[in-house]
């Protein structure tokens, strides 16, 4: 029996396909809920209300890092009683209804979006779901992986499913060779400038091609990670030999007779030669460079080597305006070259490059280097996990030799939901996801960059092109 | 969930795009463990000053646009963050409806589980209606959901589209978690399968 080529997404979706009632959505199935402080305490009160159960405990996983504090002495006593109350909430939650939870001071704590791969809990061909946008991370695993709001999560809790009409396909193919000093991170912030923010709404991305190939999996995740900034609904990339590497022998992943079961059925889920997308784009990886952005919003990038847009070449009137609003937030004028942009913060962290493979290419580019007169940086690893794994590196030796803050993790400034927070008119080179008006802080400004260009620019006090640097002593990992 | 019909309403020009859920509702009130009370807090950050005193000119703040219950925004309006406290705040502060030429997925979900309706105009008819309601006074827009069809008194007449499922259940104002488990067999049925799968276990 042969069957019509088929996507990734297309072998994933439909082994999860529950129903297809008439004239409905789709009920799928979800493999796995990841939960955490700041999007169920709403969806735990609604099963209560309505006397339900969580129907499967056992796919559901809760942690704490919204809202927690990154200093130890903060951690103990949070000074915050709101955010106190959520966690606490959480906590209570978590008891009632059987799930597990790595709390404040478990060794698993950290980011929902690094704990759940680190552990191997994510795997490919699963849906994953989770009350925040940045779940399209798990995609990086050739799992079917999507944020979803409130009512979502209490739907989830009570019945592990979702009604989900099916989204269209984009192909993303990024071709040829990376060249130097250009990371994942550009890769994306590439894709975004190109199709723009809401250029992929109402698809599923799948990232192919060798350049993308190439990248380890914590590159893939950044890939994905940042998939919601260009309107995706979720962003994948197939499984293959370095998915499997690095799922192995990880906590949660099968062992022994089972691995190899898994891996033969992992094996079969890439795009089958000849599958069609609905869209699909091709780009040459030689082409591209180390990004920074310049305005409110992730589509708002250019090369490092460039200058700020001029919003007067604009000739669609609402997006000039967003333009001229951009700039005006960012007190920046058209035409400053961005190497010429001073910064007064950095912030090393959160889902999109708070791993541990990011933590080793900012301390390589630090390295017998000092953090500018002018700068205040901090370091905050993404999990428990990669915090110990650095240490042993001896990684935060190097940060705090450099003049950075080593934190507790946490998705800290990535949102400044907990004390991490930009002050009014502060600029930051950020390597998290979202450049919008006082997400990190009231009043701050926000320049998202890879690790590479956030440590280069905390030595230098500026924007520079990495491709520049001087690396002055070897790390080794 | 309140079933939503026809709506004849004031309409709030915001002439933004890529309006995100960070503006629409600022993290600081993320905090809070109830689903009610966000109304006060839409836009803050837009709204009021640093010190606390309001933008006059910011159009929820003006008087000429109190008790909108219909906003007309720029493409692309509710990205980034998944929090459905974006939709609880608009729907507290009184709005029933959004127009704009695009809305970001998430966004989009959410706003239907609280009876928001979400309408997709083209960039023209979207510019034309923010015109409208900036230059003519006491502007108004009737929604009809039963016709799919936007008009004014004035010639404007517009039809949208709408999955007809979503339709159904905003007209209906029926709660998902019911609608699920009329499918409660097929769900253990498949379940019961679906977990010999055992690498697709979380744990
Ligand atoms: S690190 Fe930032 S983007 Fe990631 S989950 Fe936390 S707040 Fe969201």
């Amino acid at each position: 029996m042969s069957t019509a080529p088929q996507t990734l997404f297309e072998k994933v979706w439909q082994q999860h396909v529950v129903v297809e009632p008439q004239g409905e959505p789709t009920l799928l199935y979800i493999d796995l809920q990841l939960v955490h402080e700041v999007t169920s305490p709403q969806a735990f009160e609604g099963l209560r209300l309505a006397g339900r159960t969580v129907r499967r405990p056992d796919r559901t996983i809760a942690t704490v890092d919204h809202n927690v504090p990154t200093t130890l002495e903060g951690r103990l006593h949070i000074v915050d009683q709101i955010a106190a109350t959520q966690i606490a909430t959480l906590r209570k939650n978590c008891a009632e209804f059987g799930v597990e939870l790595y709390d404040v001071d478990s060794r698993e704590q950290g980011i929902v979006h690094v704990i759940g791969p680190e552990l191997g809990i994510t795997k490919p061909g699963m849906t994953i779901v989770c009350g925040d946008s940045h779940t399209s991370t798990h995609g990086a695993f050739g799992a079917l992986a999507f944020g979803i709001g409130t009512s979502e999560v209490e739907h989830v809790l009570a019945t592990q499913t979702l009604p989900q009409s099916k989204p269209k396909t984009f192909r993303i193919s990024v071709e040829g060779g990376l060249p130097l000093g250009v990371t994942a991170k550009d890769i994306i912030l590439a894709i975004i400038g190109k199709i723009g923010t809401d250029g992929a709404t109402g698809c599923v991305i799948e990232y192919a091609g060798s350049a993308i190939r190439s990248l380890s999996m914590e590159g893939r995740m950044t890939i994905c990670n940042m998939s919601i900034e260009a309107g995706a609904r979720a962003g994948m990339i197939a499984p293959d030999d370095t998915t499997f590497a690095y799922l192995k022998g990880r906590r949660f992943a099968p062992q022994g007779e089972a691995w190899d079961r898994a891996v033969a059925e992992w094996r079969k889920l890439p795009t089958d030669p000849g599958a069609t997308f609905d869209r699909e784009l091709v780009i040459d990886a030689a082409t591209l460079v180390p990004y920074v952005s310049w305005g409110t919003s992730p589509g708002m990038v250019a090369p490092v080597t460039s200058a700020v847009p001029d919003p007067a070449k604009v000739a669609n009137e609402l997006d000039r305006k967003s333009m001229e609003r951009a700039l005006e937030y960012m007190a920046l004028q058209p035409n400053t070259p961005l190497d010429k942009i001073s910064i007064d913060r950095v912030f090393i962290g959160s889902c999109t490059n708070g791993r541990i493979e990011d933590l080793r290419a900012a301390a390589k580019v630090i390295a017998g280097h000092k953090v500018s007169a002018h700068v205040n940086a901090m370091v905050v690893p993404g999990s428990q996990q990669v915090k110990a794994q650095a240490e042993q590196e001896g990684l935060d030796r190097i940060f705090k030799e450099a003049g950075f803050d080593w934190r507790e993790p946490g998705c800290s400034m990535c949102l400044g939901m907990n004390p991490d927070i930009l002050s009014p008119g502060e600029r930051c080179a950020s390597t998290s996801n979202r450049n919008f008006e006082g997400r990190q802080g009231r009043g701050g400004r926000t320049h998202l960059v890879s690790p590479e260009m956030a440590a280069a620019a905390a030595i230098a006090g500026h924007f520079v092109d990495i491709r520049n640097w001087e690396v002055r002593e070897e790390v080794t990992a | 969930m309140q079933p939503f019909k026809t709506l004849t309403s004031l309409v709030a020009p915001l002439d933004r795009t890529n309006v995100d859920t960070d503006q629409i509702i600022p993290k600081q009130f993320l905090k809070r463990i109830e689903r009610t009370g966000y109304g006060d807090f839409l836009f803050f950050d837009w709204r009021q000053t640093p010190e606390g005193n309001p933008v006059p000119d910011f159009v929820i703040n003006d008087p000429r646009y109190q008790g909108a219950q219909i906003v007309v925004a720029g493409k692309n309006f509710g990205c980034g963050s998944s929090r459905e406290h974006a939709a609880w705040a608009l729907s507290d502060f009184g709005f029933r409806c959004v127009i704009a030429p695009t809305f970001a997925d998430i966004f989009f979900s959410n706003a239907g589980k609280n009876g928001i309706l979400l309408v997709k105009l083209s960039e023209e008819q979207v510019a034309q209606l923010l015109h409208n309601a900036q230059t003519i006074p006491g502007y108004q827009l009737t929604v009809s959901l039963e016709d799919q069809t936007i008009t004014d008194n004035r010639g404007f007449n517009a039809t949208f589209e709408v999955d007809p499922f979503r339709r159904y259940c905003l007209l209906e104002g029926l709660d998902d978690i019911g609608l699920t488990l009329r499918h409660a067999d097929a769900l253990d049925a498949y379940e019961k399968q679906h977990d010999h799968a055992t690498w697709l276990q979380a744990k």
